[in-house]
């Protein structure tokens, strides 16, 4: 059992719990204990010094918008917006309240009057932000992972198509989303023609277009490595015994090239929630980076703490986001390191 | 994606009792008033600027609401994109400058037709420059006991520009936009004072700093204190809250106000794509009404609704700045020099001296300057003036959404200018130069001014050409 337990913490990264689990099982207490000092103890002490030094150094250092804020002050700014969600839900849930007595009196007078339930016209809360700029990484990524994929095995088996798109992919891997972002934006315009009824809103596609133009390189790349390195006893294996395309791809190439697919594909959403934020900034899509840019332009006393607030979400979610993949790339490993 | 989210959000509707911080607001259901709206989902543009508050009252008081229209209001990130917006179908509908519908029409930029039937305010904007342009400037004010003799004139900058030039540097100012109040009221206030702020010459030069004293330049709104205080421009004009910004950050000081520069002056409009009004009549119509009843609600009973607005205002949502900086206007006072805070009650204006009545008048007078300044580079017809006024301007959907208001109970008469308006304010003489504007002739206006082209006179590669 706590082996299992042990093997479940290693795999999903939650390695802190690893001494607990050990503990528990009756092995060796001195030495967990020196062991749990050394893996809570001492980032929980660094983290501290972070805070000290961040609220001593953040009061000295006056902007136009007056001192940086410290420690306390952006806690209490997130109250404020944890606040404002709730304040805006409440408005939300009058609006639709309003809308079901007015529609009701509309099919009193009018039986086939237009009685649609319009979704509330308010603003967007920062959880509402949040979550639009994790959808939208999604489905950025998804779209590169799908396109990926494929090509990188196909420039793995075929050393004629690697030689071919190599320049390419040289060329665009180092290309900033802010220089992509004008050129999508243009051609979104031109070739997506939204109204009222459609899926996806213009800017949606435009940020998440933006993310997979960034974010497929690292697995394109990783996946050619993979699959090109595959043990050529196990390629010579299918060639015996006379595989077919699909078999060989499904029962050899992808099982071996896994580990490098997953490796690329966690470089690939760390680089694209990195570019989300900064092309939501540029183009004013909706999501984190419109916030932070919204709360600069407000220039208010709050902001800056409000933005502080932003830049801690960006980035515990960014973490969050690795460790899912750090696990998922453990998991399909079987124990490989790279 | 749009079901799924509504789906999302409702499933957060878990809604927790949390004391208000805004009002609460409670409206009756909606009456529907003008019958057969063509569109009640619409989206409009705004700047962050304290003069938009029309479109947020009329949405938080429930306005549009209540005249049967489900409105998203949308900050957008500056004038060109605003337009550029409103032009292709993306927004139905803007608070924009006075200049940018004609300007759009006459083809100064962006050529598109853009109507109007709603004017949004008077007054609004003010001159501020740099903290060391202001110390240099002082000697040169009037003043009465230790407190400058407002209004203050560009005199007072002549020398100060004058020094620049003799040192080779050049003298920056910030603006809005090309055909923005901001820049017609700059260039008026520093002719005035014989500082020659340059001219245009459409379509090789839209920079407008041809034989200029003092270079103007394009720095949208809520970066002009910044760019201020970077030294990248020396001083600026600008709508609210961006002057009293630069008081309380103590990196600038407001010189003059619009409000002396022209006493009353026509500020921003609410603008829509021809196309747009002609296609949706009816809609035209119950926005306008909602954007009158909430400019009435503005000005109501002597201010008394001000404090509120600028509670309303000061929301992230809206202009976002502190509730100081913005109450220092909107509540009738202006802060010039820090500690000089001076009584201004009609610095915003939504509704008394039929503020929101789209006068032809108006129209023309940004046309002279148009024509003054070189953005229209040829002679034109006083009939001209009239025709592209009648064109832009349209103060008979006005009238016809003042009539529903009058029949629902909701105005007087009185409130409104009466059946046989005409259009044309009689001449008007507070300038700050003393010139008088009559609107029904342009062109001999223009003959009036020491700077400025006149008459059959072109800018032909940076020179003045009879």
């Amino acid at each position: 059992m706590s082996n299992k337990l042990i093997k479940f913490f290693t795999i999903t990264g939650l390695t802190w719990f690893v001494p607990f689990v050990k503990l528990c099982s009756g092995e060796n207490p001195a030495h967990q204990f020196r062991q749990i000092l050394q893996m809570i103890g001492v980032p929980l002490l660094a983290f501290i010094v972070f805070l000290g030094l961040w609220s001593v150094t953040a009061a000295r250092i006056h902007t136009s918008l007056g001192a940086i804020p410290g420690p306390s002050a952006v806690w209490h700014e997130a109250g404020t917006l944890l606040q404002d969600h709730y304040t805006e839900r409440e408005k939300a849930t009058r609006f639709y309240e309003r809308q079901r007595l007015s529609n009701e009196q509309k099919r009193a007078s009018n039986p086939d009057a237009d009685t649609r339930v319009r979704s509330y016209t308010g603003k967007p809360t920062y959880f509402d932000q949040i979550f639009t700029s994790l959808y939208t990484v999604f489905v950025g990524f998804s779209i590169a992972t799908i396109v990926a994929v494929p090509v990188g095995i196909l420039c793995g088996m075929n050393p004629v198509v690697r030689t071919g798109l190599n320049p390419l992919i040289q060329i665009f891997k180092p290309v900033s989303p802010l220089a992509w972002l004008p050129i999508v934006t243009l051609v979104v315009s031109a070739l997506y023609v939204s109204n009222d009824d459609s899926w996806f809103e213009k800017a949606f596609l435009t940020s998440a277009i933006t993310v997979t133009l960034c974010s497929l390189w690292p697995t394109l790349i990783n996946t050619t490595v993979g699959v090109s390195s595959i043990d050529s006893d196990l390629v010579n294996v299918g060639k015996v015994l006379k595989l077919n395309w699909g078999t060989q791809i499904r029962k050899i190439i992808l099982p071996s090239a896994l580990p490098y697919i997953f490796t690329g594909m966690r470089l690939s959403l760390g680089v694209g929630w990195m570019v989300l934020i900064a092309a939501e900034m540029l183009a004013q899509n909706p999501g984190l980076g419109k916030f932070v840019w919204d709360e600069f332009q407000n220039g208010s006393s709050n902001s800056l703490g409000r933005i502080m607030v932003a830049v801690f979400t960006i980035g515990i979610i960014g973490f969050i986001l690795d460790r899912v993949m750090q696990s998922l790339q453990n998991a399909f490993s079987f124990g490989r390191q790279i | 994606m749009k079901q799924f989210k509504n789906h999302l959000s409702k499933r957060w509707l878990t809604v927790l009792t949390a004391s208000l911080s805004l009002s609460v607001l409670t409206f009756s259901p909606v009456t529907q008033a003008v019958e057969g709206i063509e569109k009640e989902d619409l989206k409009f543009g705004f700047i962050k600027l304290t003069d938009m508050a029309p479109l947020a009252i009329a949405y938080e008081k429930g306005f549009f609401e209540e005249e049967g229209l489900f409105v998203q209001i949308e900050a957008q990130a500056n004038w060109k994109v605003l337009l550029d917006r409103v032009i292709n179908g993306e927004l139905d509908g803007a608070h924009m400058l006075a200049g940018q519908p004609l300007g759009a029409t006459i083809g100064f930029g962006t050529k598109a037709e853009v109507v109007t039937a709603f004017s949004m305010d008077l007054n609004g904007n003010a001159v501020t420059v740099s903290n060391e342009i202001w110390q240099q400037m002082k000697p040169h004010v009037p003043m009465t006991d230790g407190k400058p003799v407002h209004p203050i004139k560009a005199d007072a900058l002549k020398p100060v520009i004058d020094k620049y030039k003799a040192e080779g540097k050049a003298f920056n100012m910030g603006m809005v936009f090309p055909v923005s109040t901001h820049n017609y009221e700059l260039r008026y206030w520093l002719a005035a004072g014989g500082i020659k702020p340059g001219f245009y010459a459409p379509p090789q030069d839209t920079n407008g700093q041809i034989n200029a004293d003092a270079l103007l330049s394009v720095t949208p709104p809520p970066q002009m204190p910044s760019t201020l205080e970077a030294g990248t421009i020396s001083g600026y004009c600008v709508g609210e809250p961006w002057n009293q910004q630069a008081v309380f950050k103590g990196i600038g000081v407001p010189v003059v106000t619009d409000y002396e520069i022209w006493k009353n002056n026509p500020e921003k409009v609410f603008g829509v794509s021809k196309t747009w009004a002609d296609k949706y009549p009816n809609t035209h119509l119950a926005v306008v009404k909602a954007l009158i009843r909430a400019a009435m609600w503005l000005d109501a009973e002597n201010n008394k609704n001000r404090p509120e607005a600028v509670k309303i205002l000061s929301d992230s949502k809206y202009v976002g700045a502190d509730y100081s900086v913005i109450a220092n206007s909107m509540t009738g006072t202006f802060e010039y020099e820090k500690g000089d805070k001076r009584s201004l009650p009609d610095f915003n204006v939504f509704f008394r001296y039929n503020a929101t009545y789209p006068y032809y008048s108006d129209a023309i007078w940004y046309l002279t300057q148009m024509r003054r300044w070189g953005q229209i580079n040829e002679y034109k017809s006083d009939d001209w003036y009239m025709e592209i006024a009648k064109q832009v301007y349209r103060p008979d959907i006005y009238m016809a959404a003042a009539k529903e208001l009058i029949a629902e109970g909701k105005a007087k008469p009185g409130d409104f200018p009466s059946g046989s308006e005409t259009g044309f304010k009689p001449p008007q003489t507070e300038f700050i130069d003393g010139i008088v504007y009559d609107g029904t002739k342009p062109n001999e206006y223009l003959t009036k001014f020491p700077i400025g082209l006149k008459a059959k006179q072109k800018v032909v590669d940076g020179k003045i050409v009879e």
